[in-house]
C-alpha cells in the first residue's frame, strides 16, 4: 500500500448549536491532524449556520462504557427511585413546590 | 465485531436481544451484538448510498462552468458541495460497522460495488440541473424519508441531516424548471425533452417491483427498509403529477391516469430490461463515471500525500519545540537549583555574620 492509502486518523466531531446549548456529537470524519480535522469538521457539519463552536477529538482517545456491561453499570440506580421527586408526597395544597 | 460465542446458548441469548431491540423499533447502534448478514446488508446499503452521492456529483457538476447566472452558478456549487458531504456522512455511517474508508473507496473504483443507476444517465442540456432536482432528489427523498427511522442508529442519523439538505436540492430545481417555463418556447422545449428523458429513469431508482426484489423482505423485517419498492413508487408518482401539472409539462406515459378506486395514479411499467443493462454497467455513461472518479482520486493523491506530510512536519516541530522547551526549563531549573544551594549555604553560616 501507498503512503496515501494509509488512513488518517478517525475524529468525532462535536458541534454547539448555540450559546447556552452543549456541544454535542454530530459525526465523525478523517484527517491527518487536528488542524486539518477543524477545518474538515467546519465544511462537512456547518454548512449551514449549525454551530457556533466545534470540538474534535481523536476517536481513539475516547474510552467508551461497553454495551455488554449495560446492565452492572446502571442497574444500581434503577432502585434508587428517592432520587427522583415525584418519590415525595406533598400536599396538593401546598403552593410552589 | 461479532463476537463468537464462547459459551453455548450465547449467541441465542445475542440474537434474542437484537430481535426484541427490532422489534420494539428501537436502535440498534454500532457497539451492539448484531447479526453477520445484518451487518453485511447495512455495510452493502450504505455503501453504495455513499457511493450514489459521491458519483452523483458528476452529472451537475457539468453544468457548473456554464450555469447562466452568478446566481444560478452558486446555487449549483453549493448543491454539488452538499452531495459530496453527504457522501462523507454516509461513509462515516458505514465505517462504524467495522469497514475502513480506503477499503470503500477501493470497493468504488474497482466497480465491485454499485451505485445508483440514474448518475449513469448524461446531462445533454441546462434544463437537466432542474430535472434532476425535481425529480431525481425527489425521488431521493421519497426513499430517504423514511429512511431516517431505519434500525440502524449511525444510519438514520446520517438520513436524518441528508434530507433536510435535499429539500432545497428539489426547490432549486423545481423553481428554475418555473423560471425557464416563465421564458421562451425554446426554454419550455428544452424543460419537457429534459423531463421525458428523465422520467422513467427517476421512477427506476426505486428498485425493481417486489415480486423481484429478494433481499427487500428481509430488510423489512429487519427495519433497514420502512417502505417496499413498489409503495414509495406509487408516493412519488402520485407526488409529482400535480407538480407536473402546475409547472405545465407532461409525462411521457399513456398510462398515467388518476384512479379513483384507488385514489392513486395508475402508471406504465419502467422498461426493467435497460435497468437490469444499466446496472450490469452498460448504461449510457457508467465507464465515463467511474473514469472520471478514478481520475479525481489520482489527481488529489498529491493533496493527501501534501496533507500527510504537513501533519507529520508539524508534529515533529512540536516535539522539537516541546523538547528544547523541557531542555530550557531543565537548565533553568539546575540554574535555580544551584542559586538556592548557594544561598543556602549563605543561610547556614553562623548568625549575625550575613543577617541584615
Amino acid at each position: 500500500m501507498s503512503a496515501d492509502r494509509r488512513e488518517w486518523p478517525l475524529y468525532e466531531v462535536f458541534v454547539r448549536g448555540k450559546r447556552g446549548l452543549n456541544h454535542v456529537h454530530v459525526g465523525s470524519l478523517h484527517a491527518p491532524d487536528d488542524a486539518m480535522a477543524l477545518r474538515h469538521a467546519r465544511d462537512v457539519y456547518t454548512r449551514r449556520n449549525e454551530g457556533v463552536s466545534i470540538w474534535v477529538v481523536r476517536s481513539d482517545a475516547i474510552t467508551a462504557s461497553s454495551p455488554d456491561e449495560k446492565d452492572p453499570l446502571f442497574a444500581p440506580n434503577g432502585d434508587k427511585v428517592y432520587r427522583h421527586p415525584t418519590f415525595y408526597e406533598i400536599p396538593d395544597d401546598v403552593p410552589h413546590m | 465485531m461479532t463476537t463468537t460465542p464462547a459459551e453455548p446458548g450465547l449467541e441465542g441469548r445475542l440474537q434474542a436481544g437484537f430481535d426484541a431491540t427490532i422489534a420494539r423499533h428501537d436502535r440498534i447502534e454500532p457497539r451492539d451484538w448484531m447479526p453477520d448478514a445484518y451487518r453485511r446488508t447495512l455495510i452493502r446499503q450504505i455503501a453504495q448510498h455513499a457511493h450514489s452521492e459521491i458519483i452523483g456529483m458528476q452529472p451537475e457538476g457539468n453544468w457548473i462552468g456554464r450555469a447562466p447566472s452568478l446566481r444560478r452558478k452558486a446555487i449549483l456549487l453549493a448543491k454539488v458541495q452538499d452531495e459530496a458531504g453527504h457522501g462523507l456522512y454516509l461513509y462515516s455511517a458505514c465505517e462504524t460497522l467495522g469497514v475502513s474508508r480506503a477499503e470503500l473507496t477501493e470497493l468504488l473504483l474497482s466497480g465491485r460495488q454499485k451505485y445508483s443507476s440514474i448518475f449513469n444517465y448524461p446531462t445533454l442540456s441546462y434544463a437537466d440541473v432542474g430535472t434532476i432536482g425535481w425529480l431525481v432528489d425527489g425521488a431521493a427523498i421519497c426513499n430517504q424519508v423514511p429512511l431516517c427511522r431505519t434500525s440502524y442508529g449511525p444510519y438514520g442519523r446520517a438520513m436524518i441531516r441528508i434530507c433536510k439538505e435535499e429539500s432545497f436540492h428539489q426547490r432549486q430545481g423545481y423553481e428554475l424548471l418555473m423560471t425557464m417555463m416563465r421564458g421562451t418556447d425554446a426554454q419550455r422545449a428544452m424543460v419537457q425533452e429534459s423531463v421525458n428523458r428523465f422520467w422513467w429513469p427517476s421512477l427506476m431508482m426505486f428498485g425493481p417491483p417486489d415480486a423481484q426484489s429478494p433481499n427487500s423482505e428481509r430488510s423489512m423485517a429487519w427495519g433497514i427498509k420502512r417502505n417496499s419498492n413498489d409503495e414509495l413508487r406509487q408516493k412519488f408518482v402520485d407526488m409529482t403529477v400535480p407538480q407536473a401539472e402546475a409547472l405545465g409539462v407532461t409525462l411521457p406515459d399513456p398510462g398515467l391516469r388518476w384512479n379513483e378506486e384507488r385514489g392513486h395514479y395508475d402508471f406504465g411499467e419502467p422498461d426493467w430490461a435497460e435497468f437490469a443493462a444499466v446496472l450490469r454497467g452498460d448504461g449510457p455513461c457508467n465507464a465515463q463515471r467511474l473514469a472520471h472518479r478514478r481520475a479525481a482520486h489520482e489527481e488529489g493523491a498529491w493533496v493527501r500525500e501534501a496533507a500527510t506530510a504537513f501533519a507529520r512536519r508539524s508534529a515533529q516541530e512540536a516535539q522539537e519545540a516541546q523538547e528544547a522547551q523541557g531542555a530550557r526549563e531543565a537548565r533553568e531549573a539546575q540554574r535555580a537549583q544551584g542559586a538556592r544551594k548557594a544561598q543556602a549555604a549563605q543561610d547556614t553560616r553562623p548568625a549575625g555574620e550575613g543577617a541584615r
